[in-house]
């Protein structure tokens, strides 16, 4: 692997090399880099030769054998490793992707709290932040997890705060809408008035910049992503049956549930995450200029005009960079769920690993899908912070 | 004379000042904020109420495990039993008050470095005494100490230790890195850019992970260290590329003619690093080390996974003792309130220092 980055590292003509000192000097430290990196196979490969393990990744192809306990996918025990940990990077994902939508939701909120001229808000936001950003992450899952399977009574004596919702040492249980197909076409009528929304939207931008009258399109926007399903549901019969759970035996059934390890790690990912959210937005809001909100005011925009047209294009600048690390923060969190059962990637990684001894197989591809993750989420902001960086100017 | 009387007479309205006028501009200054407010004491009310009955007014602070299973409040008495395992772990009991004096020479110590005005090399050779002085006074096997092993040490000792030699370790190895990730010769910076990446797209547990499954199988039988020195290689490993990009943000920082200065009076790329960069980079950068000092306090935590008993693993530990069962929340909150003392109050500091290091800066803010 070094060697085949290291030709092509060795083109000639680049400034640094010209001098001879230089030189030298890379070619050292290439030099025992590589001959670490050889000192480090050569191990390797004697102490698995002596283990008689096995290098490759043919063990993807054996049967796994150990069972998952929730996944996105189909997979059983019978399944081969690949698919085991298949299941376990959705579960990571899945688990990553509501993560990031509810903390950055939750975070801006708090970050405006913290900088609101009530007090009292101001102050429930910062002991909000301080006191979840300075106490470590696993601890807080432990805590959470602990809350649900030891505090939280066992299925028969449930807590039901709300009709329909209950709290057990097995897992949250609340009642979802039965199925019907009034809610599948509900369902087709949003996506359709979101794709309607993106010309409507520029239109908008449009008639703003010619005629320098602004429209109230977000207003528009929500209503009717919220009112055209809501018409083709009432159309479709306005369904009301609910799938409410209902203990039967030991457990609930019926209705939909969140495990306690899922349901710990993701409020523990998303209280964490977003009190640092907050942080970036606080700050973000704050650094732009007062008198950029003065001028705009005596311009004589409305308040929500002031905030969505003003001071978001720029503070969002600054927001969006930390905000993208934190998103990163919380995928890369999200490996802790080994600590408190939940099957993530890292999760099934580490089953495989203990059956299969492939420890350098298992690892690699730990660090090779954390690693995508990153590129990905990178590749993404990076696309949208330059895109609203060209507003700039 | 009409007017100054005019002048006492209207004093402006009880509303306007005072805590009533406070209490008006604070909390209901126009219809929204009196909602949010309302809706905070509702809040207050529905959860801090009941928090702190359970803490303070319902809590009890002595007896034993079947005297609080009674009460509905807290069972500080758990605490008050078990404080001693889940500060020291395994440390022989006899002589945890070795461990015990470490952390307070430790913290100490940092007492006495709070002030930059005492910052001097006088200073760090002190430190570098103290870190002589706490590994003897750990380790023991001198001075007719009992020499202890360090599989057995645990708890607050163990995470300190672990964050403060990490940080002390990364440190350095963080600033070549962000030198050779700002040096012009391609194949260092290479390397160095593809370390720090590499490092800082994938989680501390997958290195920590490697560090206690992978790395044996790299290293010859003989050599493999143990598993605290290997979980502490690890974490420093993790901490260098994070404090890379820090230095790296400072030396960014420096005006480009503080380059051409040194050039101009004749120093050599190594002096003009060493003398005129990296001391200024590194005093600008010294509020964002607190705050990766801080968050590597935090990630030592994740230890527990790889088995080593630090102070949240031995919290967890105590709730397997027979005799305490069901009283997690108890230890988590003590534990908890542990990290947060010292990561808080670093955090303060780290904001004060900025301030104090930089007061043109905090004047505009």
């Amino acid at each position: 692997m070094n060697q085949a980055t290291d030709n092509r590292r060795a083109t000639p003509r680049i400034r640094g090399w010209a001098s001879n000192r230089q030189l030298l000097y890379q070619f050292l430290v290439i030099a025992a880099v590589t001959g670490f990196a050889y000192y480090l196979f050569s191990n390797a490969q004697a102490n698995l030769n002596r283990q008689s393990i096995a290098t490759g990744f043919g063990f993807l192809s054996q049967e796994a054998g150990f069972d998952i306990g929730e996944t996105v996918v189909e997979y059983s025990a019978g399944d081969t490793y690949r698919r085991a940990l298949i299941a376990g990077a959705c579960n990571t994902l899945k688990v990553s992707f509501i993560g990031i939508i509810l903390s950055v939701t939750i975070g801006t909120l708090v970050g405006m709290a913290r900088i609101s001229g009530n007090w009292l808000v101001s102050t429930l936001a910062s002991a909000y932040v301080e006191s979840l950003r300075n106490v470590p992450l696993l601890l807080q899952l432990f805590f959470l997890y602990a809350l649900a399977t030891d505090v939280f009574p066992h299925p028969r004596e449930a807590l039901s705060p709300i009709t329909g919702v209950f709290l057990t040492n097995r897992g949250l249980y609340f009642g979802i809408p039965a199925m019907a197909p009034a809610y599948k076409f509900a369902g087709i009528a949003f996506l359709i008035t979101l794709a309607a929304l993106m010309p409507l939207r520029y239109w908008a931008r449009r008639y703003r910049d010619n005629t320098g009258k602004i429209l109230p399109i977000n207003a528009i926007s929500a209503l009717l992503c919220i009112g055209v399903p809501l018409i083709v549901w009432i159309l479709g019969g306005a369904p009301r049956e609910m799938d409410v759970p209902e203990l039967r035996g030991f457990n609930f059934r019926g209705g939909a549930s969140i495990s306690p390890e899922f349901g710990a790690l993701l409020l523990g990912l998303v209280l964490y995450t977003s009190a640092f959210v907050a942080e970036v937005v606080r700050s973000g809001i704050e650094s732009v200029n007062k008198g950029q909100t003065e001028a705009a005011v005596s311009l004589g925009l409305k308040r929500p005009h002031v905030l969505n047209l003003v001071v978001l294009p720029q503070a969002m600048r600054v927001i969006v960079p930390p905000l993208t690390n934190q998103m990163l923060n919380l995928t890369k969190n999200s490996s802790l769920a080994v600590g408190i059962g939940y099957p993530d990637f890292v999760s099934t990684a580490n089953t495989t690993i203990n059956q299969t001894g492939q420890a350098i197989e298992g690892v690699g591809l730990i660090l090779a899908l954390y690693l995508f993750f990153s590129l990905v989420t990178s590749f993404i902001m990076n696309w949208y912070n330059k895109r609203i960086a060209l507003v700039e100017r | 004379m009409t007017e100054s009387e005019n002048k006492n007479d209207l004093k402006p309205p009880i509303t306007e000042v005072g805590w009533l006028g406070w209490i008006r501009k604070n909390l209901f200054g126009d219809w929204f904020s009196g909602l949010l407010t309302f809706a905070c004491l509702y809040l207050i009310w529905k959860i801090g109420f009941p928090a702190l009955q359970w803490a303070v007014l319902d809590s009890h602070w002595s007896g034993t495990a079947d005297d609080c299973r009674g009460a509905s409040g807290a069972c500080w008495s758990f605490v008050r039993h078990n404080y001693r395992f889940i500060l020291f772990g395994f440390y022989p009991y006899e002589e945890q008050w070795r461990p015990a004096l470490c952390i307070a020479i430790f913290v100490g110590m940092l007492f006495i470095s709070k002030n930059p005005i005492r910052w001097s090399r006088k200073l760090l050779y002190g430190w570098l005494v103290v870190f002589v002085v706490i590994a003897v006074v750990m380790r023991g096997g001198l001075a007719g100490l009992s020499r202890i092993d360090n599989n057995v040490w645990g708890g607050l000792t163990l995470t300190l230790l672990l964050a403060v030699v990490g940080i002390t370790l990364a440190y350095p190895l963080g600033i070549l890195l962000a030198l050779g990730r700002q040096s012009r010769m391609p194949a260092i910076k290479m390397l160095c850019v593809a370390y720090i990446e590499l490092i800082r797209g994938v989680p501390l547990i997958s290195l920590l992970f490697m560090a206690s499954v992978m790395l044996p199988l790299f290293l010859p039988e003989g050599l493999v260290p143990d598993k605290l020195l290997r979980a502490q290689i690890a974490i420093v490993l993790f901490a260098a590329a994070y404090i890379a990009e820090v230095v790296r943000g400072g030396l960014q920082a420096i005006p480009r003619g503080q380059y051409d200065a040194a050039q101009a009076i004749g120093l050599s790329d190594v002096h003009r690093t060493r003398l005129i960069i990296l001391p200024q980079a590194l005093k600008i950068v010294i509020p964002p080390t607190v705050s990766i000092f801080i968050s590597t306090l935090k990630d030592t935590s994740l230890v527990v996974i790889i088995a080593l008993f630090d102070l949240l693993h031995t919290a967890k530990a105590t709730l397997s003792n027979p005799d305490w069962l069901g009283f997690s929340t108890e230890a988590y909150v003590f534990v908890a309130l542990i990290y947060f003392l010292f990561c808080f109050s670093m955090a303060r500091y780290s904001v004060r220092l900025e301030s104090i290091l930089s007061p043109e800066k905090s004047g505009s803010v």
